[in-house]
């Protein structure tokens, strides 16, 4: 590589910087009909760090955003009817299917997405949606369950997703949950890896700015599973978490364990008040 | 590596060729955070310093920082402020301690310490995603280091 002199030259190839800065202004609406809170004001709990929350849909490309804003453009959606199938498929030693006991997904499904992770009484823990589809499988179906991160799981969750879009993300952080709560936010400020970098570095003090080639977000997750362009598949809330973690140089945490069902609820609260979305579009 | 028209001199002039490099361990700042000892005790080399803070694989500066004298490395981010006259701002010592340690000049600062080896939280193994070795390499050498200093102090504004 040559260093270059400020030459005339020079001054004409300056540097192709994007001029994007922050959220953009746009709309959500899906199918013309499904109008999305993308941007509002932030929960009480957030309210010294943040004025306005924003849905990661914001910090998009025009293309990206324009995929998610019609179900025939989405490539999310081929997986939402592959899931309906398994939902309407009878698996396991009970000789059950999820419509055994929940029939309808569109009835009894509405409102689920936008309440988890949740506490589970009987359980006695917080329960994300991937654990409890799980010990729907194990415990009523005597099925086995699926890897956490997987592409059956995230397809399911995405069939479950598309009931509650446009319904505002309303996840209880007090009671039972607040032990829960309080170590997700822990670790959400821990600077983690060799680079020291904690969620809050990019997503709290840099969203709007770009990162190398990356628009930073605000580390939302109210659209996913999300579909990414760049992968080509659906991400789960827990990819995604350990690929960020894995970008501080850092030895990452596994997918369903207890640090990331933490930091899921945590985060999730940070959403509260915008739309589901998922399956969303993202690059 | 390439002998450059600068090392080539100090080469010359200095006699003392491979002097003892300055661990992470054992680099001492000032109060504000600088660092006035070369880290390998001879003069860097600024392109090969320019190489470094444009490479993904290297320094990876331009993920985070705008420098118009490489206004070829496409992507400059914008997290931290632009480089463009850093050489104006900041000494020599100064610039070498951010690099070795930047938190010791701004509290708290998101910008990594490319020369720190100890004190990591989940430390890993570059970007697998699994656990550091024994022995973890600093972000940069410390030949690295001064080149990249060599590389800033020539970022003059016009
Ligand atoms: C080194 C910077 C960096 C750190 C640290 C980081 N992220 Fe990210 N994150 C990104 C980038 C870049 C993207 C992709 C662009 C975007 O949506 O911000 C992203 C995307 C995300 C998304 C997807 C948002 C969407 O709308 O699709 C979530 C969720 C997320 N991050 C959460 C986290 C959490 C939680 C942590 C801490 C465990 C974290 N990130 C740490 C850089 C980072
Ligand atoms: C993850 C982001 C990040 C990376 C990577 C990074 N920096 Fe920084 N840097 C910053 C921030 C943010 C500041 C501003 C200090 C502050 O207020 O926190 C800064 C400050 C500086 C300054 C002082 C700027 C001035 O003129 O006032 C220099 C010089 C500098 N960085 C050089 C580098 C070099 C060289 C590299 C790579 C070897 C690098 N940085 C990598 C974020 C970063």
């Amino acid at each position: 590589m040559k260093f270059k002199a400020m030459t005339a030259i020079a001054a004409l190839v300056a540097a192709p910087l994007t001029a994007v800065a922050g959220p953009d202004e746009d709309n959500l609406v899906v199918n013309g009909e499904i109008e999305m809170v993308t941007t509002t004001d932030a929960p009480a709990h957030l309210q010294d760090t943040f004025d306005t929350i924003y849905s990661g849909w914001h910090f998009r490309s025009d293309e990206t955003q324009a995929l998610q804003m019609d179900d025939f453009e989405n490539p999310a959606m081929v997986f939402v009817d592959q899931a309906q199938e398994m939902w309407d498929t009878v698996e396991g030693s009970e000789g059950k299917s999820c419509a055994s006991c929940h029939e309808d997904v569109a009835e009894s499904m509405k409102g689920v997405r936008a309440v988890y992770p949740k506490w589970n009484e009987a359980a006695g823990e917080v329960r994300t949606l991937s654990m409890q589809i799980n010990a729907c499988r194990e415990d009523n179906m005597g099925a086995d369950p699926f890897k956490y991160d997987s592409a059956q799981m995230a397809a399911m969750e995405s069939l479950i997703s598309v009931q509650s879009r446009g319904m505002p993300v309303n996840v209880a952080m007090d009671g039972p949950a607040a032990e829960t709560w309080e170590q997700g936010k822990e670790i959400y400020y821990t600077r983690f890896g060799q680079l020291e970098l904690s969620c809050a570095s990019c997503h709290e003090l840099n969203y709007g700015n770009m990162i190398r080639a990356d628009h930073l977000s605000q580390g939302q997750i109210n659209g996913f599973p999300t579909y990414r362009l760049k992968n080509a598949k659906l991400n789960t809330v827990h990819g995604r978490f350990k690929g960020c973690i894995r970008d501080t140089r850092a030895e990452t945490f596994a997918p369903g364990s207890p640090e990331f069902v933490a930091l899921e609820l945590y985060v999730a609260t940070r959403g509260n008040g915008l739309s589901v979305e998922g399956p969303s579009v993202r690059n | 590596m390439k002998l450059k028209s600068l090392t080539l001199a100090a080469a010359l002039i200095g006699g003392v060729a491979h002097a003892a490099e300055v661990a992470p361990t054992e680099v001492s700042f000032d109060d504000y955070g600088a660092v006035e000892t070369s880290l390998t005790g001879k003069p860097g080399d600024p392109a090969a310093g320019a190489i470094v803070v444009g490479s993904k694989s290297a320094g990876n500066c331009v993920a985070c920082h705008q420098i118009s004298a490489l206004s070829d490395v496409p992507f400059q981010g914008e997290v931290g402020p632009t480089l463009d006259g850093a050489g104006d701002r900041w000494s020599e010592a100064e610039l070498r301690g951010l690099m070795v340690n930047a938190k010791k000049t701004f509290d708290g600062t998101v910008m990594p310490a490319f020369y720190k080896t100890e004190g990591f939280v989940r430390p890993g193994d570059g970007y697998t995603g699994k656990a550091a070795g024994e022995d973890l390499p600093p972000l940069l050498s410390a030949a690295q280091i001064e080149d990249v200093v060599a590389f800033l102090v020539t970022l003059k504004e016009e």
